[in-house]
């Protein structure tokens, strides 16, 4: 009985191993482009990253399908130097047994924030060869920026042509003034009495109604 | 009798020209500064940042400058000089000036007239453009720089994937091109709306006239040098920006023995300089009598050239950075192949040392990496790729050239409104070419203020430019870009010369010079008038004709269900367009012999009628007499 415990425990990684390799048909790719994604501040990849991925991904599967699983569960293998390699994903219930390769996608689609955040990457430095990244719809603002940029130059622009219009039309008046003016001192000036000028203030003697029904009654 | 007097009523306002009040309100210039500006910004316009370059390197780099400069000694600088002597010294805008000269030559004011109408349009509608892009670049990330998402949301644009996202927001996102110029498509709202702002800003300057514009080309001729400078000094420090410049300027001598590069250097010399067109005319007219108009041409001249020259630095610096991206970003595609098929470590291969290793691994495993279809790579092929001139150049490689630019967005706005400086600087002739000839033909009562008048052109002009906002618009501009500011000019810039150096005589214009600036035109200018820049203008003329003749016209088009899209698909124009072609370059210059043919007619008219008059309240002879004595005005 115990001999068969032992042998069944020892059978049992040899399976799962098995079960992992290159193109496994419930196996999944992973590559890691650190040097990329960090630069100077890149970490070497050694057990403990390996570690910390098994856990994400125990992680990721337990919180889609609620089971317990556990790191053992994350079978890899075939690392190289890349960083890449293969890995499969036990039940917790029956080592033997694999999770189909969809569950195992939706997982990683669901936590794939969080993945990538362990690791400090982004979705095109830890790829998951076969499982695409969902596009992120580029933010639109309620208004487009364009017209907010339109609206204040062409406000502008109206503006100005008004406050013109506006000006050499005061200026028209004035200059129109200022000859109709002209003419009636031109016609007066006989009449009028020079007062000696204190500035601004001119003070007029003389008696301008007078002066105006001269100007308008012909008889 | 009837026909006769029908005729009379043609022929009498012809000499109407009422030069004793309009001498009295002509406006003047408030300084020199402000003449050069106006004339230096007229001359220096978006031709000289997008066709030059393109021009330059495509003919052989350095060597293109030397007929360039030929054709500016010759032709260009002699046409200046001529256009800025005569108004000058007439007073007069171009309508006015040509009837001086001789009544039967008004017509070539009225072609140029003509011209400068048509051209502002389709300029304006560039403008307009720009205005979008300008707009568009206050964004964060540009919008030139993604592809928007499907309508599922499952994955890109289609259209977009195939081609670029900066070609997919040109034709699509901006003129919404349709496949053809026979399908017009419907306006587009929002260019109808980014023209209205053109032209409004157009408007706001012009409004009080030179008084006005004068003052705005402190900024818009002034404001482009800055940035060019800005632009030349980011582009330098950018890694590839020798490339770049080397492509331009490596000189193939052997290019200088195809006749096509000359013919080129004419007609990019004397579309730059803006002759013909009226404006120069105009703003001359505008100068007191004793200006030294030899120094003012020579300025302009050199300063046009000079520009194109320097604009072309910063341009190609950026594209040989452009170019050197593409190349990196292919090399990088092909690492990262290597790399993920032969499993090395990451950042092993790198820019550097790609090159042994793809020797290296093509010696130990060539089938291998024959399997893997890496990419050809090379850097003369990408410089090529961005070897673009007008529109391709502004709106396409350079905005694909921003995005890799760190800090897009201000390199972008700095652009583009540059762009539109230089744009409205030239637009201001355009404009003056079209307004003061209309005052001068009496057409308009006098009452009418001139806010009023040029913003009723402003309104109409707006009006006719909506068809370069319909859907086949782009192609519109295309066709009036390429016949209805070529030939005509040419044409018009003939018989200006002709006119002033035959007709005038060019004894009288040397009279005229001495009275304006002291001393008699040299040798130089004698000869070039007389002799060198008619022939050469005929020459360029005929040539420029038998070029245009030898193949029926076609345009590229935007058609994303061609099978070989994105390239742009050649097709013909049809003949309906055909016809609106050779209707839109023979009507400025039918105009020439038309009003002579017409005044010739009244003349003949009114010696014929003289004695069988009937009108008992028409003292003929008096009229004859003052007619005859207005004549001789030359």
């Amino acid at each position: 009985m115990l001999e068969r415990v032992i042998l069944l425990l020892c059978v049992l990684p040899v399976l799962a191993a098995q079960n992992c390799r290159p193109n496994a048909p419930e196996g999944h790719k992973v590559r890691l482009s650190i040097k990329t994604a960090l630069g100077d501040e890149a970490y070497d990849w050694n057990e403990n990253e390996l570690f910390l991925f098994q856990s994400t991904m125990a992680y990721a599967m337990r919180r889609l399908k609620g089971q317990q699983f556990t790191v053992s569960n994350i079978v890899v293998c075939n690392e190289t130097p890349r960083v890449s390699f293969w890995f499969v994903v036990t039940s917790p219930q029956d080592p033997s047994q694999l999770v189909p390769k969809g569950e195992v996608e939706e997982a990683v689609r669901k936590s794939r924030n969080r993945i990538n955040q362990a690791f400090m990457l982004s979705d095109s430095t830890l790829e998951f060869i076969g499982i695409l990244p969902t596009l992120a719809a580029p933010v639109e603002p309620p208004t487009p920026t364009w017209l907010i940029v339109f609206g204040v130059v062409m406000g502008l622009v109206v503006a100005g042509i008004f406050i013109l219009l506006m000006l050499s039309s005061v200026q028209k008046k004035r200059k129109k003034n200022k000859i109709a003016d002209e003419e009636e001192e031109d016609e007066d000036e006989g009449t009028r009495v020079q007062t000696p000028e204190n500035g601004s203030t001119r003070v007029d003697y003389y008696n301008n109604s007078f002066a105006d029904d001269e100007r308008f009654t012909h008889m | 009798m009837a026909l006769l007097s029908n005729f009379r009523t043609l022929c009498l306002p012809s000499h109407g020209l009422a030069s004793t009040e309009f001498v009295e309100e002509r406006p003047k210039w408030d300084n020199k500064v402000q003449y050069m500006l106006t004339c230096i910004g007229f001359a220096v316009g978006i031709g000289n940042v997008w066709r030059f370059p393109y021009l330059c390197q495509i003919y052989g780099g350095g060597a293109f400058l030397i007929p360039y400069l030929i054709a500016l000694v010759f032709e260009g600088l002699p046409l200046l000089y001529l256009e800025l002597a005569i108004g000058q010294r007439l007073r007069k805008s171009s309508i006015g000036v040509w009837t001086s000269i001789s009544p039967l030559l008004g017509g070539v004011g009225i072609g140029s007239m003509i011209v400068s109408f048509l051209v502002s349009m389709f300029y304006n509608t560039i403008l307009a453009w720009v205005l979008w892009y300008l707009f568009h670049s206050f964004q964060e990330p540009l919008p030139w720089s993604y592809c928007p998402l499907n309508e599922n949301l499952t994955g890109f644009n289609e259209e977009c994937e195939k081609s670029t996202p900066v070609n997919y927001f040109w034709y699509r996102e901006t003129l919404n091109i349709t496949p053809n110029i026979e399908t017009s498509g419907s306006l587009q709202w929002w260019l109808v709306v980014c023209l209205a702002s053109a032209w409004s800003i157009v408007y706001i300057c012009f409004i009080k006239g030179i008084d006005s514009v004068g003052k705005a080309v402190y900024v818009t001729t002034t404001f482009p040098y800055l940035v060019l400078t800005i632009f030349l000094v980011r582009g330098l420090t950018l890694p590839g920006a020798t490339d770049g410049l080397a492509y331009l300027f490596t000189p193939d001598w052997e290019i200088l023995k195809n006749p096509q590069v000359w013919l080129d250097a004419a007609t990019q010399i004397f579309f730059s300089l803006s002759v013909a067109f009226g404006g120069l005319i105009s703003f001359s007219s505008y100068n007191s009598e004793r200006n030294d108009c030899e120094r003012d041409a020579v300025l302009v001249g050199v300063i046009n050239s000079a520009t194109s020259l320097y604009a072309s630095i910063p341009i190609f610096s950026i594209l040989g950075f452009k170019a050197r991206s593409a190349f990196n970003s292919c090399l990088e595609r092909n690492i990262l192949t290597l790399t993920n098929h032969f499993e090395f470590s990451d950042q092993n291969v790198t820019l550097e040392n790609y090159d042994q290793w793809y020797n290296h691994l093509n010696e130990k495993f060539p089938d291998q990496v024959q399997n893997l279809n890496l990419r050809e790579c090379d850097l003369q092929t990408f410089l090529d790729q961005v070897l673009a001139s007008g529109t391709g150049l502004a709106f396409i490689v350079f905005t694909e050239a921003v995005i890799e630019m760190p800090g897009s967005q201000v390199w972008a706005v700095l652009f583009f409104v540059m762009l539109f400086s230089l744009g409205l600087s030239s637009m201001f002739g355009n404009l003056e070419g079209v307004i003061t000839p209309i005052r001068e033909l009496h057409l308009v009562p006098k009452m009418i203020p001139n806010e009023l008048l040029s913003g009723i052109l402003c309104l109409i002009s707006f009006g006719v430019a909506l068809i370069f906002s319909l859907g086949s618009g782009n192609y519109w501009v295309e066709v009036f870009n390429g016949y209805v500011g070529s030939v005509p000019l040419l044409i018009i810039a003939f018989f200006e010369i002709i006119s002033v150096i035959y007709i005038r005589g060019m004894k009288t214009f040397s009279d005229d010079i001495y009275l304006m600036t002291g001393r008699r035109p040299n040798i130089y200018w004698k000869a070039c008038w007389l002799v060198i820049s008619p022939l050469m203008l005929l020459v360029v003329l005929v040539a420029y004709v038998i070029v245009q003749a030898q193949k029926h016209p076609t345009y590229p088009t935007w058609n994303p269900s061609y099978e070989l899209f994105p390239q742009t698909e050649v097709k013909d124009y049809p003949d309906w367009v055909f016809a609106i072609i050779v209707l839109l370059s023979s009507v400025p210059v039918l105009s020439i012999p038309l009003v002579a043919l017409v005044r010739l007619i009244c003349s003949r008219v009114k010696r014929s009628s003289a004695a069988v008059d009937l009108n008992p309240y028409d003292n003929s002879t008096f009229q004859i007499e003052v007619q005859e004595q207005r004549n001789p005005k030359a």
